[in-house]
This record gives structure tokens, C-alpha cells and sequence, in this order.
């Protein structure tokens, strides 16, 4: 279980976070809503410990993230960048197995290199990719390359920062399918930053909206259409009109 | 009046804080290469990157140098009819000065650029956070492998460089000036004493360490965007390049002062 509490991070005079309170059970996807630049990477972040928050606490499983063995602690997670941050110098089965290749979890190169192969299946893509360079591939392929290597080691905790930004709606169903089981059937805890409503509906069992710094509203997705709340309904219907400015 | 001295002030204390952050960058990577795990690989491909593929560069400079300096000596010797000391004088001045301080300028144009822009660019795309989330520290993994190959590859280059250099002078000598090829070389060979040669090559080995400490440094501290990372590529050629002119005085002074 993550909990975020009076979470606050300012870069310079932007304040970003502003007393973020958030829980997230174990086993539960939660999707991360809100407008782009609203910190929703920041938060996610702030969590790994990538970011310092000014002041508040991020607790995992009722110890505060600093306070956990670094190593430890991050062996737990997967992280999808929302930029994929494949590294541009290793191919892209290396990239996939980087963890698998190096520290407590090393395992021999071939082994490594299959389990990268059968990620890279996983997030729809065929064994001819592995031993091209991040810098062949399209958009849309760096990102699934990016998921394949966050859920490499298969995690406990998983991060996926707009998993499917850039692909095409079929690709975007390959991989929502493909959230949805690793969170069914793995029993991880998923943290999902999307701006597609499709999305959300597809893997979300609880849902976010991250507004002005605070957590507007959360609740299970069954309660996100029937909210009240003016912010909501306008995000995901989509509305220019409303009290979510249009200029920010 | 004050507002110029509280401008002058504030310059200084920044200039004082960056010597401390770069201060403590370095001794938190040399406590980083004491410690397991050690990236081969990684040290494998500096040495290549850094040691390697700089010695076209390095030859060049050192060569022409060389036939510079033994041009200039004959030129000035003869004005005091010395213009024997060629051999002597070429090989004092490529070992103790020129080979270190240009082989460690034209290094620290081509690698210290290229280490801070490669960083930079990992940092701004998040490659370093990458990194961290697969439980990897950047310091060892990139800085590390880096700073050991460039101390450990700039001496083999300046000790390859003296030798080209007093090559270029030879050549020279014996086409340009009429010197007896066989007895430029055994002046050569006979005035060289050991630390002639050897204060050249620690200088190298710090200057190494100037280089690969700047790409890295400024390149993990590079600013967002492509501006952030041209910034921090002009930082680290300057500042290595200025830090190398620097202790290279400091160095001749330690070693050679009477
Ligand atoms: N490392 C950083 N330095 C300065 N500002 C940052 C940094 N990271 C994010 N920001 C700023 O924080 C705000 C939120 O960014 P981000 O979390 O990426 O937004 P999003 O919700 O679209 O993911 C933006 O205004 C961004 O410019
Ligand atoms: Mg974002």
C-alpha cells in the first residue's frame, strides 16, 4: 500500500504539488488523471524518490519511502517513463533485460535475452527488434519497449507514465489488456498516468484527478461518471467549457 | 557603488559554491570507485571512446609541434650561435610541457564534450532516472568507468605524444636544418632524464582526471532541453580546459620550482 500525504514540491515559483493526499491498496490499478502539466509525473516521481518533495510523506507499506533500503525498495517497482528512456547506447533486448543483467538478479546472458524476447512479445512486438538500437524504432515502439523493460522483472509495483501516448488504437488496446493482466493475474499494484478515457475505463479500478496542485476527486472508476464534481465531468467529457481553464 | 560591490560579492560566492559542488561530485565518485559493483564494460568502452580514438588528434598535434618548436629553437639558438640545442631543447620542451598541456587541451576538447553532452542528454530525457529505477547508480555506472579511463588513458596518450612530438622535431632536424639523424637521436636519448618524461605523464593523469570529472559533472547537472545540454557541453570544455592551463602551472611549480 502507497499513502501520500500533504505532498508538496515546488520547482522555483511553479508550484506544483500542493498537498497531494492519496491512497493506493495493494493489488488496485489506479489511474492518474489530469490536465498535462498538472504534476502527475512529478507525483509519480516524488514517489521513487526521483523527485525530494518540499514537505510531506509517501509511506509503502506504512514505512516512509526514504527510510526503505534503497535497493530493496526499488527492486520492487517498474517504471514506464513517459518519454520511454530507453537507453540509446544498449539494444533493445539489452534495454528489456538491464535489470535482469546486472546486481541481485543476474542471470546468465541467454537466459536474460530470452525473457527480454518474450517481454517484447508481450507488448506486441516481434523477435526481429530486439537487436535493433532504440534510435530504429518509432514512437510509439520505444514506448512498448519502455513498458516491456518496466515489467522485465516482473515488479510488485508498477508505474506506467502515458503507456499509450502516440499509439494507434489497436496498439492501445494490446497494451491496456495488457495492464489490466498484469494487475489481475500478477496481483501488482498499478499506477497509471493516461489521458485517454478508453484507457482508463479499461484498466482503472480507481481513479484520480489531479487538479491545482490536490487530488480533486478519487474514487472506484464505477463512481467516476456519476460525480458530481464540475472538474471531472468536464475532463472526461472533454469539454472546452467549464471551470478547468482552456489557456494554462 | 554598493550595488556594484553586492553584484561582485554574490559572483564570488557563486564561483566559491560551484568549487564546492564539483569538489564534492569528485569525492563522491572516487568513494563510488571503491566500492563494488565495477562496470567492465562500461570502463572497456571509455577506454576505447577516450584512450583510442584520441590518438589520431593527439598524433597530429604532437607532430606538428614538434617541427614547429625545432624550427623556433634553431631560429632563437642560432641568434647565440646554440643552435645545436635543437635535439636537447625539443625533447624537454614536447616531454615536461607541450605533450601533456596539448595532448591534455585537444582531449579535453574532444572528450569532455562528448562525455557532457552524451549525460546531459541522457539526463534530460530521463535516462538517468531510468537508471536509478533499475536499481543502477549513475555515478558508477557512468561516471565511474569514465573518470578511471580517461586518468588512466590521458598518460598513455601524452607518453605517445612526446614521442611523435620529438619525431616531428627529428624530421624537421634532419630535413630542414641539416642535423646528422643518428646523433639528434642519441642527444635526444642521452639529455631525457627519467623525470623529464615522468612528471609529463602524472600531469597527464590528472589532466585526464580534469577532463572526464568536467564532461561528467556538467553533464549530470545539465539544465532541461537541447539548450540545457549545449550549455553544459560549453562548460565543460571551457572549465576543463582553463582547470588543465591551471594545475598544469601548479604541477610544474610543485615538481620543478628549486
Ligand atoms: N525537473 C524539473 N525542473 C523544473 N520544473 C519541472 C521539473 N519537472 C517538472 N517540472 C514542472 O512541473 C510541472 C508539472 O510537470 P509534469 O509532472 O511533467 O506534468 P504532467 O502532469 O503533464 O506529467 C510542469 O510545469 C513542469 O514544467
Ligand atoms: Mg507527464
Amino acid at each position: 500500500m502507497i499513502e501520500l500525504s500533504g505532498v508538496h514540491k515546488a520547482f522555483g515559483a511553479n508550484k506544483v504539488l500542493q498537498g497531494v493526499d492519496l491512497t493506493i491498496p495493494r493489488g488496485e490499478s489506479m489511474v492518474i488523471i489530469g490536465g498535462s502539466g498538472t504534476g502527475k509525473s512529478v507525483l509519480l516521481k516524488c514517489i521513487l524518490g526521483l523527485v525530494q518533495p518540499d514537505s510531506g510523506t509517501i509511506t509503502l507499506d506504512g514505512t516512509d519511502v526514504s527510510r526503505h533500503d534503497r535497493d530493496a525498495f526499488l527492486a520492487r517497482f517498474g517504471m514506464l517513463f513517459q518519454g520511454a528512456a530507453l537507453f540509446d547506447s544498449l539494444k533493445v533486448w539489452e534495454n528489456v533485460a538491464f535489470r535482469l543483467m546486472r546486481g541481485a538478479l543476474k542471470r546468465p546472458r541467454a537466459e536474460a535475452r530470452a525473457i527480454a524476447v518474450e517481454k517484447l512479445r508481450r507488448v506486441g512486438l516481434g523477435p526481429q527488434v530486439a537487436d535493433l538500437f532504440p534510435g530504429e524504432l518509432s514512437g510509439g515502439m520505444q514506448k512498448r519497449v519502455g513498458l516491456a523493460r518496466a515489467i522485465a522483472a516482473d515488479p510488485q509495483i508498477i508505474f506506467f507514465d502515458e503507456p499509450t501516448t502516440g499509439l494507434d488504437p489497436i496498439m492501445s488496446g494490446v497494451i491496456n489488456d495488457l495492464i489490466h493482466e498484469i494487475v489481475t493475474e500478477m496481483g501488482a499494484t498499478a499506477m497509471t498516468i493516461t489521458h485517454d478515457m478508453s484507457s482508463v475505463r479499461a484498466i482503472a479500478t480507481r481513479v484520480a484527478m489531479l487538479h491545482g496542485g490536490v487530488v480533486r476527486w478519487t474514487g472506484p472508476v464505477a463512481e467516476m461518471d456519476a460525480t458530481p464534481d464540475p472538474y471531472v465531468q468536464q475532463f472526461i467529457h472533454g469539454r472546452a467549457e467549464g471551470p478547468i481553464p482552456s489557456v494554462r | 557603488m554598493t550595488a556594484l560591490l553586492a553584484a561582485l560579492g554574490r559572483l564570488v560566492l557563486a564561483a566559491l559554491a560551484s568549487v564546492g559542488r564539483v569538489a564534492l561530485f569528485a569525492l563522491d565518485a572516487i568513494g563510488h570507485m571503491l566500492r563494488p559493483p565495477f562496470y567492465a564494460r562500461e570502463f572497456g568502452h571509455a577506454v576505447m571512446q577516450i584512450g583510442w580514438f584520441s590518438l589520431p588528434v593527439v598524433a597530429m598535434t604532437a607532430i606538428f609541434t614538434g617541427g614547429a618548436l625545432a624550427l623556433q629553437i634553431y631560429a632563437g639558438g642560432s641568434r647565440f650561435n646554440a643552435g645545436a640545442v635543437v635535439p636537447q631543447i625539443v625533447a624537454i620542451g614536447m616531454a615536461r610541457e607541450l605533450g601533456p598541456v596539448l595532448g591534455g587541451l585537444m582531449v579535453a576538447a574532444r572528450v569532455s564534450s562528448s562525455i557532457a553532452a552524451e549525460i546531459g542528454t541522457m539526463k534530460v530525457t530521463e535516462q538517468i532516472d531510468a537508471l536509478v529505477t533499475l536499481s543502477t547508480n549513475p555515478m558508477k555506472y557512468l561516471t565511474v568507468p569514465r573518470l578511471l579511463a580517461a586518468t588512466l588513458t590521458v598518460p598513455v596518450l601524452v607518453a605517445a605524444g612526446d614521442s611523435i612530438g620529438i619525431m616531428g622535431g627529428w624530421l624537421v632536424g634532419v630535413t630542414r636544418l641539416d642535423f646528422n639523424s643518428a646523433s639528434y637521436l642519441k642527444n635526444t636519448v642521452d639529455f631525457l632524464e627519467f623525470w623529464d618524461v615522468g612528471s609529463g605523464l602524472v600531469k597527464g593523469a590528472v589532466f585526464g582526471f580534469i577532463v572526464a570529472l568536467m564532461g561528467c559533472y556538467h553533464g549530470m547537472n545539465s539544465a532541461r532541453g537541447a539548450q540545457g545540454v549545449g550549455a553544459a557541453t560549453k562548460a565543460a570544455v571551457v572549465s576543463s580546459s582553463v582547470l588543465i592551463l591551471a594545475a598544469n602551472y601548479l604541477l610544474t611549480e610543485v615538481f620543478f620550482s628549486a
